[in-house]
């Protein structure tokens, strides 16, 4: 485990983001607005093995303690994703995410005649159904239920 | 109670839907033409980036029935100078023109977001394959008026697949737990997601493919046109809009209380003879737009 974990070298201030779902890693990356322009060090792994039969992905960024609101929203593709904030090598706080209840921004609308989806000045919005998993669309009340990674803006 | 917008019927309670079906009774003697100055001094811009006449000419005429004033593009503007500038736009600069802003537009959701631009209230007059609310109020005016809307037994008749009008009318049933039969061809059965939706409100719906199945257990028959263009091979059109039509023959083995509704305009799917029947509602149907609209613009307007 130990040496597992040692993939990636431990940060000393920042944020660890673990049980990504297998292969979400850069997904995730990219709904936390962390490109390739950004300034952090950044290290992803990506499937790693996690117990018996699953992987998992795990993103660590340097300097950066990721708000709560930034981090719910990766939910919506790693729902079994922990965040974890470091400050001199030690965790001082774990949580989970948690599915908000609006996303904004963040997943493009299925729907090719929905207005969100013109030049028009309109941000995509959704409302977030949690069990299963479902996004309405605030202007068209289209629903997108799978394939939420593709739609990511 | 103050409307602010109208853009779906998924923004009403049951109770809102009902002030709303209060006052159009109150109204209705004007919509018989009844003079009223309940409107008076007060604008109402329609805004239609597709045409649909017969939506317009319900509004224009529910808005000058209480004596208020009408302005719209004019045929050409709506080509042209509109062309070009965003819809956000155009919803900042007539809402500084009217009290009440009108807009039909081809694009789902477009109602939704005009509002979030306007400082007037938007009624969503039907965009895209989206919502339509003032046609389910009325439709719901119409069940109310001629039938009853509480222990009501309806059947969905047609293209349940495509067709917008029964979706939102299906939802706005389920707020008064009504029975529902919904009756079409397998090809243009009802969406899962949108029967889901109902089924969570707890709507009691079934399916079926006959018509004879349901015809002499509803109050209210809901018919809706099947459209041609569903259909790659014509012959198999003919066949399926030919089982679904309504003829005295069928209506034999109606409740004599049934009352048949159809969102107009209808091309086959109701004989002529029908017409002559008590059965027909159609047409009051069609005529109950008026004062439903006049409902929803005094309150938009904020007027008691
Ligand atoms: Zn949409």
């Amino acid at each position: 485990m130990r040496e597992k974990e040692m993939r990636i070298r431990r940060i000393e201030h920042g944020t660890v983001i673990d049980h990504i779902t297998g292969g979400q890693a850069l997904n995730v990356l990219h709904i936390l607005g962390i490109s390739g322009s950004t300034k952090a060090v950044v290290s992803v792994a990506m499937n790693v093995q996690s117990g018996v039969l699953k992987t998992k992905d795990i993103v660590k960024v340097e300097d950066r303690e990721l708000k709560q609101e930034e981090v719910d929203r990766i939910s919506l593709i790693a729902p079994e994703a922990t965040i974890n904030i470091i400050r001199d090598f030690k965790v001082i706080e774990k949580h989970t995410v948690d599915l908000p209840e609006i996303i904004e921004g963040v997943v493009k609308c299925a729907n090719p005649n929905c207005i969100s989806n013109t030049d028009e000045p309109v941000i995509s919005k959704f409302t977030v159904y949690k069990n299963p998993l479902e996004l309405r669309c605030i202007y068209c009340d289209h629903v997108i239920s799978e394939g939420i990674a593709g739609q990511l803006i | 109670m103050m409307l602010e917008h109208i853009i779906s019927m998924r923004d009403f309670s049951r109770d809102e839907i009902d002030i709303i079906l209060e006052k159009a009774i109150v109204l209705e003697p004007v919509a018989r033409g009844g003079k009223s100055t309940l409107l008076s001094g007060k604008i109402l811009a329609t805004l239609f980036f597709e045409p649909s006449t017969r939506t317009r000419l319900s509004f224009d005429t529910a808005m000058k029935r209480l004596g208020g004033e009408v302005i719209d593009f004019g045929a050409l503007e709506a080509s042209s100078v509109v062309k070009g500038e965003s819809l956000a736009d155009t919803i900042r600069v007539i809402g500084g023109y009217a009290d009440a802003i009108v807009l039909r537009h081809p694009r789902e959701g477009a109602a939704r977001m005009a509002a979030e631009y306007s400082n007037v209230p938007i009624i969503n007059a039907g965009d895209g394959a989206g919502h339509h609310p003032t046609q389910t109020l009325l439709d719901l005016y119409t069940i109310m008026r001629e039938s009853s809307l509480s222990g009501l037994r309806i059947a969905l008749v047609g293209d349940l697949k495509y067709g917008r009008t029964v979706h939102s009318l299906a939802y706005a049933l389920s707020l008064y737990h009504a029975d529902m039969t919904l009756v079409s061809p397998q090809q243009l059965k009802m969406p899962d997601v949108i029967k889901k939706d109902l089924e969570k409100q707890g709507a009691n719906v079934r399916e079926t493919t006959r018509l004879d199945d349901v015809i002499g257990d509803i109050d209210v028959l809901y018919v809706t046109r099947i459209q041609r263009e569903r259909f790659p091979d014509p012959a198999e059109y003919l066949k399926v809009s030919g089982s679904y039509r309504v003829t005295e023959e069928l209506l034999k083995k109606a409740n004599e209380n049934l009352k048949i509704m159809h969102p107009l305009p209808r091309v086959d799917e109701i004989d002529h003879a029908v017409d002559r029947t008590g059965f027909a509602r159609y047409f009051e149907q069609s005529f109950y737009g008026v004062p439903v609209r006049m409902a929803v613009l005094a309150m938009a307007m904020g007027v008691e």
